[in-house]
Order: C-alpha cells, then sequence, then structure tokens
C-alpha cells in the first residue's frame, strides 16, 4: 500500500503583513505555540506547514498577535 | 520484564537479603574460576528465561573446578525450550536445614500486593496451596504504605514457624516486599530461602518480574546496577515489524501513548483502541460478537495528529485488514478531534476513503463537537456515549462481516 503524507487536511493559517514581518511578534508566537506552527526567521514568522494539522486551536496566537492579524481557519468546515 | 536468575540474585542482595556467594560466567574457563573462589562443591546452573532447567540438564553439580568448567561448557551449548542460555551461574552447593518458600506477588483481584510465605520451599507452591493451604500463609500490603516488619511477621507466624526461625525470616520477607514496592514488581519470589546448618538464612533461588510500565523509571536499576541495555525487552517473542513500527512511532513523540500488538492476531478488523481499560473490553467485544480483530493497540494520553495517524496506518498496512474500528471509553485528556484528524489522515495518506475504511468511530468526551464536525465532513459513521462500547464493536463487526457476506 503506497503512503503520502498530507499537510494542511484540517487546519490553515493565514498571517497578515505587518504582523508577519515582525520580529519582535516572531518570536512570541513561535514560543506560545504548543505544537510548534510558527517559527522566528530573520524575516519575520515563517508557517512550518507540516504542523499545521496539529493545531489544538487554543487560540494563544491569536491573542499573541494584534487583533485580526492570525486567522485560524478549519478546513473542515469548509 | 522478567529477569535472569543472576539478575534476581543482585535485585535481591541490593534490597539486603542475605545470598550465597555466586558469580555469573559465560564461558567454562569463568566457572573455573568462580569455583575455585567458592573453594568447595558448586551447583552450575544455566541461565535461560525458561522453567524446566533440572529436567532439560540445566543444572549439574561439580565437586572441583576443572568438572565445574565441564558442565559449564556443556550447559552454555544446551538449548531449553529453544532458547540458548545467556551464561552460567555458578553458586556454592549448600548445606541445607531446611528449605522456606517467600514471595511477593501482585493480586489483580485484590489490586494490592501479596505477601507469601510457605516452610515447605523448593516446590511447587501453588500444589501446596493446594494440597495444604495452612502451610501458606498470606497477607496484602499496602501500595502507598510502607511495609512494617511485624506485617512479614504475622505471615510467617501463621504457618507455625517460631522463635529464632521467626525472628530471622521476618526481615527477608519485609525487605522482599519493600523491594516489591520500590521496583514495581509483579512477582518478587525467593524459593528457596535456605535456612543454613549455622541457623542462618540465604537466598538459594530467585524469580523476579517487573511491571512492563516501569520500565522507564527504573532506569537506575536496569541500566546502573543490572547492566541491562535498552533493546534488551525480554520479550517472549520476537515482535514483528508492525510492533516495532508502533513503539517507534510512540518514542518519536513525547506526547500521548501508543501501543500495538499483533501476536497471535490474524483477523480483518483492525482496532484503535484505548481509554482506561477499554482496549481489552473492546478486544472481548469484538471477538465475542464474531469479529476478528486484527491487533491489539492502545492510545491515549493526547496523543498528536501525527502519532494517531501513525497507529491508524500501521494497523491499516497489516495484511489482511480490511476496515478499522476506533473506539474508545469516554475520554477527558485525550481529544476526540485529534484522535479523528489522526485516523482519517491515516485513510487518506494511504489512499484509501474514510467513509469506506472506518467501520466506527465512537471516542466521546473532549473536544466531541469538534470530532464529529471532522467525521461528518469525511462521512465517517460515529457514535456518541449514548451507544455502549458493546454496541460499537457490534456495529464495526457487521460492517466488516456484511461487506464479506
Amino acid at each position: 500500500m503506497s503512503s503520502e503524507t498530507l499537510n494542511k487536511v484540517f487546519i490553515d493559517v493565514e498571517i497578515d503583513e505587518p504582523a508577519k514581518s515582525d520580529i519582535k511578534l516572531a518570536t512570541e508566537l513561535e514560543e506560545v505555540c504548543p505544537v510548534g506552527i510558527f517559527k522566528a526567521t530573520e524575516a519575520g514568522t515563517e508557517i512550518q506547514v507540516p504542523a499545521l494539522d496539529e493545531c489544538v486551536l487554543c487560540n494563544l496566537c491569536i491573542e499573541t498577535a494584534p487583533a485580526g492579524s492570525i486567522r485560524i481557519i478549519k478546513l473542515y468546515e469548509q | 520484564m522478567r529477569f535472569y536468575e543472576y539478575e534476581a540474585r543482585k535485585i535481591v542482595e541490593l534490597a539486603g537479603i542475605p545470598v550465597t556467594k555466586y558469580g555469573f560466567c559465560q564461558t567454562a574457563d569463568e566457572a573455573r574460576e568462580v569455583a575455585e573462589e567458592i573453594d568447595g562443591p558448586v551447583v552450575i546452573k544455566s541461565q535461560v528465561l525458561s522453567g524446566g532447567r533440572m529436567k532439560a540438564g540445566g543444572v549439574q553439580f561439580a565437586d572441583t573446578p576443572d568438572e565445574a568448567a565441564d558442565h559449564a561448557a556443556t550447559i552454555l551449548d544446551l538449548e531449553i525450550n529453544g532458547l540458548m542460555p545467556r551464561g552460567v551461574l555458578v553458586d556454592p552447593k549448600a548445606e541445607v536445614k531446611r528449605e522456606y518458600y517467600v514471595s511477593v506477588v501482585w493480586d489483580g483481584t485484590a489490586k494490592k500486593p501479596l505477601m507469601l510465605f510457605s516452610y515447605m520451599g523448593g516446590i511447587d507452591i501453588e500444589e501446596v496451596a493446594e494440597e495444604h493451604p495452612d502451610y501458606v500463609g498470606r497477607a496484602h500490603i499496602s501500595n502507598l504504605l510502607p511495609v512494617f516488619d511485624f506485617e512479614a511477621k504475622q505471615v510467617i507466624a501463621a504457618t507455625g514457624v517460631t522463635g529464632s526461625q521467626l525472628n530471622r525470616a521476618t526481615p527477608i520477607l519485609a525487605r522482599l516486599a519493600r523491594l516489591f514496592l520500590k521496583y514495581d514488581m509483579t512477582l518478587a519470589e525467593i524459593n528457596p530461602l535456605a535456612e543454613l546448618n549455622d541457623g542462618s538464612f540465604v537466598a538459594l533461588d530467585a524469580h523476579m518480574d517487573m511491571e512492563e510500565e516501569a520500565i522507564g523509571r527504573q532506569k537506575q536499576l536496569l541500566r546502573k546496577e543490572l547492566k541491562i541495555a535498552e533493546d534488551d525487552t525480554r520479550d517472549n517473542y520476537e515482535p514483528s515489524d508492525f510492533e516495532r513500527n508502533v513503539k517507534a512511532i510512540d518514542g518519536a513523540d513525547h506526547r500521548g501513548v501508543i501501543q500495538g500488538k499483533d501476536h497471535g492476531f490474524k483477523g480483518d478488523l483492525g482496532l484503535v483502541i484505548g481509554a482506561g481499560g477499554g482496549s481489552l473490553t473492546l478486544t472481548d467485544a469484538v471477538r465475542n460478537q464474531g469479529g476478528r480483530p486484527a491487533n491489539y493497540s492502545e492510545i491515549g494520553g493526547n496523543p498528536s495528529v501525527a502519532k494517531a495517524c501513525g497507529l491508524a496506518k500501521e494497523v491499516l498496512q497489516k495484511d489482511g485488514v480490511e476496515k478499522i474500528a476506533v473506539m474508545m471509553s469516554i475520554v477527558s485528556n485525550t481529544r476526540v478531534d485529534i484522535v479523528a484528524r489522526g485516523v482519517i489522515k491515516a485513510c487518506l495518506e494511504l489512499g484509501l476513503d474514510p467513509a469506506e475504511t472506518i467501520a466506527i468511530f465512537r471516542i466521546p468526551g473532549a473536544w466531541e463537537d469538534e470530532g464529529f464536525e471532522i467525521l461528518d465532513k469525511y462521512g465517517v459513521e460515529y457514535c456518541d456515549r449514548s451507544v455502549s462500547l458493546w454496541d460499537a464493536a457490534g456495529r464495526a463487526v457487521a460492517k466488516i462481516q456484511g461487506e464479506a457476506a
């Protein structure tokens, strides 16, 4: 039986500019996310796609970022 | 986890119980050296994780170091019940006045350790208990409270043992009970406990069995004291690829726990099951309704999506598996939606339709509404806590049998 790895099956996360390129926010998001969806880089926040489906819907990222700049999308609701 | 006799002897020694001067040897020359040190008649015992050593010729007596070396060479090449020995134990041939039996065993019914003592040692304790129940003293001890010497004394005194024998045997049973609790044993047995001609007591043979779940927290004993390698699992059989893979998936991620066994399972219904005894109940429920489980598994402790997915994929890839049943008792810390994501993802990654592949999903509890939303999206049949484990298992069996018909 062949097998492939699928990502972003259940959850997607969107982050708007300028929050995305805010380096301080990137560090905070990396710290706050329990499943490692956010990685702080020199350019700001990088979404770790393989971790997206692990999102536990804790909303800590939403509470950390400026209002409305991060959206968690439940793909199974679409 | 089972221990070889030489390891059990070491554990007994660590607990402060007297043992004879013994040596574990892996060559005939080592056996000769130990026999020379003992400087007297010795007994050479095969170190295999199997009973019937005496009958198979795995226990021999020697009067000289050369004879000990000869016997060791023979025993080291002797297969017993399909197992080759790890080495031999060279032990002095003790001048025994009397043999006793002492043990502490996990009583699954009472859910407490049980101390046992008999003054008929060296023979099958089950036989003694059946034929002469008054020869066996017994009492439960607490799982939590310290063991006091008086508790051991009462057990021994109940068999009629008095005087210096009672005073000398008491600390041995009490220490064995403390050892049992400290090292998470399911069995700690000394048989025989010998009273020597000088009145002293020594453990001549010991059997220990440790709770598998405790291996992780007993590293000091296992790795430092006994030098047991991490991959030395002491399983009764060689693990299958399925079992190895599930273990590797579990070890790679600290979140949650999964276990998978398929030794002796040849069925067509894969099981992804768990929760507070749910695995056993559900496996029985499937079997008793005519189902044929392909495996036994446990999932819980709030695993990640990847871990749930990994287990489900391993189950689905087993030969003969047509569908999986994902069932648990009511969960509180394991999230329903996370497990739902995991098992659906497993199907999708293997190119299977979740609606066709998952015979039933019955995990009520934390985040169940979110989970049911996901299951709805993929057309997977699910049920909540209003459907019993028995009925859920029945639905899964009916589905797979209906398909076969």
